[in-house]
Order: structure tokens, then sequence, then C-alpha cells
């Protein structure tokens, strides 16, 4: 038994350290979904550039400058993705702003592609996250320790900010109904820049947690998690913050428990993540916590 | 109305025009295949013109569903790797079965469909005929898959169905790449040695670059059938309404399957030719990525234009795989640029396909046409409004 333990440990702790950097990237995802009724499929490739911004930042400065500058990049990134390629097209169809936002996916890859000259870029080791500790005779890194607490911590505080500060009431209104909100003098477009905001701290928060555990970046790392943290938002409830990170939990554990089924599943850890997509549209399509408001036109 | 149209001079003047110039066209692929000289012209242009042949398909087949219909599905790379993978499974020869199978013992098939034809009517016949059946085979498969998955995604709305056909995409890949299929699939190892362009001949005659062109322009003829046949005004009918048309008797969900099955079969074509055109392939390439490229093809040639997605085709595969090729290479006329290296030009590419996203969501084409027939209408209202000195544009 304590053998068999010793064998699939690692692969929970993994599932769960994975999960939650999911549900970081998960909650840029509902949110701009729970605003905008838009799949932000950039926001996977803004997680991207922030584990590139880190290789390249970190050869020029010490870490303690590094990290900030990277969150603080990728939030302006993200703020000049919604001005530039969102905000013209707020009048147009729902699935123009969807092709825009594939449109500024391929321009992050292709830029990715284009300052790494195709290579893969080796992740600099952060200090003390990347140190090996021993849980139970599993091998880790710590930062699979930390990223279920700094998880759980950032999404308290993000709650806390959603239903106390005046902005969070002005994003709850906008959420509920994006015209009437207008109506009340709610600023949309500052409402709308603070959402793209906080998803790209989180997800750059969640970058530097996620590539501590990989070698290194390509261009296209972030399409993959993207997607899983997108179905990890619909399967908790699109919209609503507790159900995206219970879903990316979810995702990430299982995900991870079918890697440790033997070589022959592995190819199929991916698709999992899209069958449970599909599951849940058809059983349940709101999610787990959705709010149940069928009547909308 | 459509009789009144037929005795439309300029009608008939167009369809003689198109006529002459497809007769050209392949009068000028005949010719590029076997008496032109290869030189560094023709050689980046055979290339070009045989993927943007299969990309217009691709394209056609996908503005079908999300232009036509108005499903906006993401699940392309899904039904082109169904059939890029019929296609090859049914034609690599038997005796190559071991080689390409090494890691199967010579996997499950055992017979390829060209081979035996080729047996009975000779080698030439044989691979022509075999590739064609092969390819509605493949077509075939794809629109199986359809089938199946359209039951429980087509009653899904919008971005909601977008984001099911691209993890059911995602899934097909993981099940062609799993290991447990690997007798036929290969599992993640490349198929290669099936029958390719080159082999398609009648004759002495090589046919590499016509026979693209002639599967792709059945297909969309019948495609631009269908559209303009009663089925295709239901599809409209849902794209711009589905109460209203579910109001004036259309089954919503009857259409709809029947678009995703048709769309599927031609994007299953489609992976075949694309199959033939590569030589090799593996279903690692059949990413969503894949889905990406070809959706802002059509979003350039413009939704809901068939000829529009055509000429976007044509236009990015030509400036994706020659004539912007300079900017990778370092050097402009002679100039050397040191940011002109690998990848600039995907770049260059991606920022004008955000101006076009952003700037000009109509596309090359918008919802219209090109026709012959249209075309000469305009030049003779433009000849008869400068005679009478009007200034009207």
């Amino acid at each position: 038994m304590s053998a068999f333990i010793q064998a699939k440990l690692p692969y929970l702790l993994s599932g769960i350290s994975v999960g939650g950097q999911y549900a970081l990237i998960a909650i840029g995802y509902t949110m701009v979904y729970g605003i905008l009724r838009l799949i932000n499929f950039a926001h996977g490739d803004v997680f991207m550039v922030a584990g590139l911004l880190m290789v390249y930042l970190t050869t020029a400065m010490p870490m303690y400058l590094s990290i900030p500058l990277v969150v603080a990049v990728t939030v302006a990134l993200g703020f000049t993705i919604e001005r530039v390629a969102y905000k013209p097209l707020r009048s147009a169809p729902r699935m123009s702003v969807m092709i825009s936002a594939i449109g500024v996916s391929y321009l992050l890859q292709n830029c990715a592609l284009y300052f790494t000259g195709g290579l893969a870029q080796i992740y600099p080791a952060i200090p003390w996250l990347s140190d090996s500790v021993t849980i139970g005779g599993a091998t880790t890194k710590i930062v699979t320790l930390v990223t279920p607490v700094l998880t759980v911590a950032l999404v308290f505080a993000l709650v806390l900010f959603i239903q106390k500060t005046k902005i969070g009431m002005a994003m709850r209104a906008v959420s509920r109904d994006f015209e009437t909100s207008q109506l009340m003098g709610i600023k949309i477009n500052s409402v709308i820049s603070m959402t793209f905001v906080i998803g790209c701290f989180l997800a750059a928060v969640g970058s530097l947690l996620y590539f501590t555990n990989y070698p290194s970046v390509v261009p296209t790392s972030g399409a993959m998690p993207g997607l899983k943290a997108f179905v990890a938002a619909v399967f908790g409830g699109i919209g609503s913050i507790p159900g995206a990170v219970i879903g990316a939990f979810i995702i990430g554990i299982c995900e991870n428990i079918i890697k440790g089924l033997g070589s022959n599943w592995t190819v199929f850890s991916d698709a999992f993540t899209f069958v449970l997509l599909i599951i849940i549209l058809l059983v349940k399509p709101t999610g787990i916590f959705g709010e149940k408001a069928t009547d909308k036109v | 109305m459509e009789k009144t149209l037929k005795k439309d001079p300029a009608q008939k003047a167009g369809t003689a025009i198109a006529a002459c110039l497809i007769a050209a066209l392949y009068i000028f692929l005949i010719l590029l295949d076997n008496v032109l000289p290869a030189n560094s012209f023709t050689l980046m242009l055979i290339p070009v013109l045989k993927k943007g042949a299969i990309y217009s398909l691709i394209c056609v087949s996908m503005n079908l569903l999300n232009g036509f219909t108005g499903l906006f599905s993401l699940g392309q790379a899904g039904f082109l790797l169904v059939g890029a993978y019929t296609y090859a499974i049914f034609s690599i020869p038997a005796d190559q079965h071991a080689a390409v199978y090494q890691y199967f013992d010579g996997g499950a098939v055992g017979f390829s469909i060209p081979e035996a034809l080729g047996k009975a009517l000779g080698e030439n016949a044989g691979n022509f005929l075999g590739a064609v059946v092969c390819i509605i085979i493949a077509g075939l498969v794809a629109a199986a898959f359809a089938a199946l998955i359209g039951i429980p995604v087509l009653r899904l709305k919008s971005d909601y169905l977008a984001i099911a056909t691209l993890g059911f995409a995602e899934i097909i890949r993981a099940i062609f790449q799993w290991n447990g299929l690997g007798p036929v699939t290969n599992g993640s190892n490349m198929l290669r040695k099936y029958t390719n362009f080159s082999a398609i001949k009648i004759g002495d005659i090589k046919l590499a670059t016509a026979f693209p062109f002639f599967i792709s322009m059945i297909c969309i003829a019948l495609i631009v059938l269908l559209i303009h046949s009663s089925y295709g005004r239901a599809f409209k009918a849902v794209r711009d309404d589905e109460v209203a048309a579910e109001a004036m008797g259309i089954s919503l969900f009857k259409h709809k399957m029947l678009s995703f099955v048709i769309s599927s079969f031609f994007a299953g074509v489609g992976g075949a030719l694309l199959a033939m055109y590569q030589t090799t392939i593996q279903a690692s390439a059949f990413k969503s990525a894949m889905t990406y490229e070809i959706l802002l093809i059509v979003v350039i040639g413009g939704i809901g234009s068939v000829s529009g997605s055509c000429i976007a085709s044509f236009l990015y595969i030509a400036c994706n795989e020659w004539w912007l090729r300079f900017l990778d290479s370092g050097s402009f006329f002679g100039l050397s640029v040191p940011f002109f290296r690998d990848g600039f030009r995907k770049v260059v590419f991606s920022v004008l396909i955000m101006v076009i996203v952003l700037f000009f969501s109509r596309g090359i084409m918008g919802d219209r046409e090109l026709s012959f027939a249209g075309l000469l209408r305009r030049h003779k209202k433009k000849a008869a409004s400068g005679a009478e000195g009007g200034g009207q544009a």
C-alpha cells in the first residue's frame, strides 16, 4: 500500500499544483467572459508571453527586479490588447470579437516565434521555489506546495475585492447587465480594463509558478494550458470565480491521475479535459456554480 | 427570377468567359507539369498552386459552416486529420506496410486500394481511380465522425459550440495518436509511402498540379450548387434568424446537421488532398492552430463568400510561401536588414490579419461573389453612364 502511495503521490501532488496554476489562468477567462461574453483566446498566449519575459528579463537584471517587472509588463500587455483589439469591436457581433481574439493569439505566438527564433527558452530557476523537497517519500519542488496555498490566498483576496470595493461592485453590475449598468453611470471601459488587468496579473503569477515546473518555454506553451483553463471556467460555471478554481483543481488532478495510469494512456491526458467539457455542456451547460439565468435574450 | 437571369446576355457572356478561363487554366497546369522547364519561378509556383487549391476547398468547406449556416465551429483540424489519415491508411502499398508500420508488425490493413485497382486496370489508371476512391472514402469517414459529433454538439449555441468542436478536434487527435489503434493509425508515428500527386498520370501526361485543382473545383462547384439549392436557402435562413427560420418550418437540427456533415465531408476530402501534397502526415500537426489559420483565411476572404475564400487562400499561400519570403531572408533588394530574420514574415502577416479583422471586417469580398457576369454588367453600366456624361460612380 505504501509503495502504491509512494508511486502515485507525485502525480497527485503535481495534479494539485497544476490545478492551482490553471485556476489562476481560469479566473482571467471567467471574469472576461462574465463581463464581455468573449472567450479570450489570447489569454493563454499572454500567459506564455509572461513566461518568455521572465526568461529574457532574468538575463538582464536580478530576480527581485525581474519578477515585479514581468507582472507589470504582462498587465500592460493585457490592457493594451483590450484597448487595441477588443474595444473597437464593442458594438460588433460577438463572433467578430472572438475572431479578433484568435487573431491576437496568432499574433502573439508569431511574435514569440520571431523573438525566440523557434528555440525553446530555458526557464530560469527561481530561488527557493525551485528547490526540491521530499514528502512521504516523493520528491517534488517547493512550488508544488506553494501553488495551492498562494492560489487560495489570491482567490480569497479577489473575492474580497469584488465583494467589498466600489469597482468590484461595478464589475458585478456589468456582468449582470451590460447596457443597464452603462445607463447607471458606470464607466464601462474602466471596468473592462480592470478585468483584463486582474486577469493578466493572475496569469503572470500563474506563469511564474507553472513554468518553474517545466524546463523551458516555447511559443505554443500557452495554448494548451489556456484551453484547459477555459474548460475549467466552463466546468465551474462561467462567470463564477470559486467555480473556476474548483474546476481547475478537478481538471489538474484528473489529468495527472491519467498520466499516472501508464504510458499507454498519457495521450488522453489532454483529451480528457475536453471529454469533461462536452459532458458538462450536455448535462449542465451552466456549469457547477453557474447562474440559472436562461431567459436572457 | 431564375429564367430572367438565364436570358441575361451578361450572364451568358460571363459563363463563356469563365469556361474559357477554366480551360486555359487546365492547359496551363498540364503544360506546367509536363513541358515547362523547372526553374526557380516554376519551383515556387507549383507548390503554391497545389496548396492554394487545397486550402481553397478547406476554406470553402469551413465557410459553408461558419458563413452560410452561422455555426461557429472550430473543429476543422479534426476533420482534416480524419480525412488525411483515412486516405493514407487505404493507399499505402501492401509491400510498404512492414516499413511504415514498423512498430506494429506491419499494421492491420494489409491492402491498398490504388494497388488493387492497379492490378485490374493498369498502374496509372489504378493510381488515379484509387486516389479518387480513397479521397471519397476519406470524405465519407470524416462525415461519419461529424454525424456522431453533431448529435451532442449542435444543440449548443455560438461560443459553446466553438469550444466544444475545438474540444472534439483535440479528442480526435488523441484517439489517432493512441497506441491502442496503432495497427491502423500507426500511433504517434508518421504515415508515408502512400499515393501522392506525383503518381497521378494519364498515359505519359503528369497531372501532379492539375489533379488537386480538378478535385477542389468539383467539390467547390458542388458546394456552390448546394448553397443555391433550397437547402442552401434554409441554411442562410438559420444563420440570419434561428427563431424565424424555425417558425417558417425549417427544422433547425436537421439543417444544422446537414451543413455540419457536408462541410466535414469536404474537409475530409481537403485533408486527403493535403496528405497527398505533404507526402507524409502525422497527427501532431493537426492542432487547433491549424483551425485558427483556416478561420483567418476565411475572414480575410469574407465570411459568406465562396470566391472570397478561394482568392484569400491563394493570396495567403502565395504570400506565406513565396512573396513574403524575403522578410525571412535578411536582405531586401540587396540591402541587409537586421530584423529581417526567420519568423518576421509571420509577424508581418499576423499584423496584417489584425488590421483586416479590426478595420476591414468584411474581408476582400464581404458576402458578395466574384462573377464575370457581374463584372461585365458593371463595366457596361460604367460605359453607359460615361456616355451619358453622368459622373455617378
